[in-house]
């Protein structure tokens, strides 16, 4: 199991929630791992049900049989000034950058530096080790950019060391690849069951593949419970509207007449089947889509009563049954 | 935008009367054919975050506008290829292409284009620089990596073409998408930032010794530059800097400051003619950012016309709540194992409710499967694949009522937040758009305000 677990995804299919249900099925018995944000929005934190993260490493849950899931949001400027301290001892140098922009400059327009402290921040915390040479983490999961920018946020690093071709950030943006392009690495894919995530989840494979990036596991997150299959489809269809509605009313839902409750309830019903089975058959078509892409495939339901801490507990239970950790 | 209130009162009693149907109900409804018809609407912004039909909405609208008589142009970002295909701007050559396939009875036209923002960044270098020089900042490594995407050039590219395509004033109504920001902020954010870096302190820092010479009471500067460009060579390495000084030098000479043109772009979007649309699905953290972007937007003084809520679920048989739903598919699966050897035929109805054409509603108590309004007249149907259908069709309209009943909530509560913006629901589909015809579809959705449910006539 590689110990830097990247997440991606499109946007809408859940990609953070997955990272948090990954790092808590990660950190059962007694394990640690950590959780970072890139994005500085906050996502883990609304997760959580807690207070906004600062840029620092702090424990957020604790996961069945004694282990720790910790979450950092990681602050590309204060990154950038941790960064300067560490090698240049230039705190007050630091605070003059930030008043004429540079800091600025640096983490928000200069070419992909902003991507070098994000990624080298997470591949330190991957690499840390305590006084008796354990690992800080067993696990560093990253919530990472969406999918049509994953590539480029990882391969970033090549892309500066291209650039600046001498120099600290030169030499960083190494080392961090280094790490990005090992079996220490995987980057997982989100989607949902449906055409446009599904296609992106297959360009982002793509470039992936391309930028020779490992690329992990595919999870289909939010999958609708199979209610009723191809053949019960087919059925409904050649079946006699007086006879759905004598069975609603045998149920108990009013009379089967034209016009009584029962049989008021047949169209809508139905209609309702229709959507159903229109929906059903995308869904087969885009799960054999993802089948083709040759990755091992997650599936985590949809939860019925929307997001919340016990459904994250509950995706990271069907995670490890499902052998992700 | 100041509420309605005889507009509100109608809705509401509306909806009232409307009890077999199922909306979740705005406190207004958003009206989108005034907004698109009116002449003095000239740019029309969809924003939001990520996976909340930005794109689809923009090109449905655009397409709307222009069947409506209207000349349009829709500026996509980043359209899923079939999308553009339907639209047929497949081809990223950065230039609107004229979308065929309309109803032009209305004699309006949709012009579409994809955004290439490397495209858009070489043209402005083109436009302004001479040959030579525009050879010279095309050709730099600074300016080849900055062009090519890294954060904020996208978005700053959006809102320049933007620009470009008012001042042409070629299209009565611009339909904008969005970048798929990091966050909502970017977009407002980035070409303000860029501008301001390119234009800047730190620029006139770096170009410094090439304009200042040895000016004496620029001496304090010069310090101040040794010390960054010093601090900046370290980290970056002395190439790069220089490339970010040649660039700078070729740029600054070139432009008439970036700053100018963002301000431009910034005002443009405040002025009277453009309105925004915050596009959302009915899902707790595109609600959250919708909330956040409703709010920005006020504070920056941009034109909020509504909230375009995707996907929103229905159901033809909302009186059914989904406790009852599911108890009576347990009554209809039950008998099933308990009478496997039972020989007697059923009553298809039960005889309580038979012949009554509107019995009262079974109360919520009754329905639980012990119920002995049910039980005893429970049927054991030899054929037993009707009744495990309707179960099926009943389960299903279970996990609907759930799925509207959660998003009932999550829309409750950014009308908490925000009662004031004005709301257009749109039902969700089954699959995704391929063609107009599918846009049409969204148009008609978009423009009605509320889902279309399923016709209850049987």
């Amino acid at each position: 199991m590689s110990r830097l677990q990247v997440v991606s995804g499109k946007g809408g299919t859940g990609k953070t929630t997955v990272a948090a249900a990954l790092a808590l099925a990660l950190a059962t018995e007694g394990k640690r791992t950590l959780l970072v944000e890139v994005e500085g929005r906050q996502g883990i934190a609304q997760l959580f049900e807690t207070e906004a993260l600062p840029y620092e490493e702090r424990k957020i849950a604790v996961a069945p049989g004694g282990g720790e899931v910790y979450a950092l949001a990681i602050d590309p400027e204060l990154a950038l000034l941790d960064y300067l301290q560490m090698f240049y001892k230039l705190g007050g140098a630091g605070r003059a950058l930030k008043k004429l922009g540079a800091i600025d400059f640096a983490t928000t327009i200069a070419p992909g530096l902003r991507d070098v402290l994000l990624t080298g921040k997470a591949c330190e915390a991957v690499r840390r080790k305590d006084k008796s040479g354990r690992f800080a983490y067993d696990y560093v999961v990253m919530d990472a950019p969406p999918t049509g920018r994953i590539t480029r946020f990882l391969n970033v690093n090549d892309e500066v060391a291209g650039l600046a071709k001498i120099g600290p950030i030169h030499n960083q943006a190494q080392a961090v690849m280094r790490v990005l392009k090992s079996s220490e690495t995987a980057v997982h894919l989100v989607t949902l069951l449906e055409e446009m995530p599904v296609q992106e989840t297959a360009d982002g494979i793509a470039e992936l593949r391309a930028a020779r990036l490992p690329v992990g596991r595919i999870m289909v997150n939010m999958v609708r419970p199979e209610v009723l299959d191809a053949t019960d489809l087919e059925l409904v269809r050649g079946t006699a509207r007086s006879s759905l509605a004598q069975s609603l009313s045998a149920a108990g839902l009013g009379g089967a007449r034209r016009g009584g409750q029962a049989e008021r309830l047949v169209a809508p019903l139905l209609a309702q089947a229709e959507e159903y089975a229109e929906r059903y058959t995308l869904e087969h078509e885009q799960r054999a889509v993802l089948g083709e892409l040759g990755l091992p495939l997650h599936e985590l339901p949809l939860l019925a009563e929307g997001m919340d801490l016990a459904g994250l507990y509950e995706l990271a239970t069907e995670l490890r049954e499902q052998g992700m950790s | 935008m100041s509420p309605d209130p005889a507009k509100e009162t109608k809705d509401s009693s509306r909806h009232a009367q409307d009890g077999t149907r199922h909306h979740l109900s705005p406190a207004r409804t958003l009206d989108l054919d005034p907004l698109i018809d009116d002449p003095k609407t000239r740019i029309v912004v969809c924003c939001g975050s990520g996976g909340v039909g930005k794109t689809t909405t923009a090109a449905a609208l655009g397409l709307r506008a222009a069947e409506r008589g209207r000349k349009v142009v829709v500026l996509t970002i980043d359209p899923a290829r079939r999308l553009a295909q339907s639209m047929g701007i497949d081809s990223l050559d950065n230039v609107p292409r004229r979308v065929k396939g309309l109803d032009d009875s209305a004699s309006g036209e949709l012009h579409a284009m994809m955004l290439d923002m490397k495209r858009t960044f070489d043209e402005i270098v083109e436009a302004h620089a001479d040959r030579e020089r525009a050879a010279a900042i095309l050709g730099n490594p600074f300016y080849q990596s900055l062009s090519a995407g890294f954060a904020g050039t996208q978005e700053y590219m959006a809102m320049e073409k933007l620009g470009q395509l008012r001042a042409r004033d070629e299209w009565d109504l611009i339909v904008v998408d969005t970048p798929p920001s990091r966050s909502a902020l970017d977009f407002l954010d980035a070409p303000k930032r860029l501008g301001s870096f390119l234009d800047g302190r730190l620029i006139r820092l770096l170009t410094a010794p090439a304009k200042l010479g040895g000016r004496a009471g620029m001496k304090f500067l010069n310090v101040g530059m040794s010390m960054m460009t010093g601090t900046l060579g370290k980290l970056l390495g002395g190439q790069l800097l220089k490339d970010v000084q040649t660039f700078v030098a070729a740029m600054d000479t070139t432009f008439g400051g970036f700053r100018t043109r963002a301000d431009a772009t910034y005002k443009l979007l405040q002025a009277p003619g453009t309105a925004f649309l915050v596009v959302a699905a009915p899902e707790r953290d595109a609600l959250r950012e919708a909330a956040y972007f409703v709010e920005r937007l006020a504070a920056e003084d941009m034109p909020l016309a509504g909230l375009v809520l995707n996907r929103v679920h229905g159901s033809g048989a909302a009186r059914l709540s989904a406790e009852r739903a599911l108890a009576a598919a347990e009554n209809l699966e039950e008998p099933r194992i308990v009478d496997q050897d039972g020989g007697k035929a059923g009553l298809r109805n039960s005889p309580d409710t038979y012949g009554s054409s509107e019995p009262a509603a079974v109360p919520e108590s009754a329905a639980v499967p012990e119920s002995p309004a049910s039980e005893p007249d429970s049927p054991v149907d030899p054929d037993r694949t009707v009744e495990q259908l309707t179960a099926g069709l009943l389960r299903l309209h279970a996990d609907r009522m759930r799925l509207l009943s959660r998003e009932q909530r999550t829309r409750d509560r950014f009308t908490a937040l925000h009662p004031e913006v004005a709301v257009a629901e749109v039902a969700a589909l089954p699959g995704d758009v391929h063609d107009l015809a599918g846009l049409r579809d969204i148009g008609d959705r978009l423009a009605a305000g509320r889902p279309e449910l399923p016709e209850t006539d049987a």
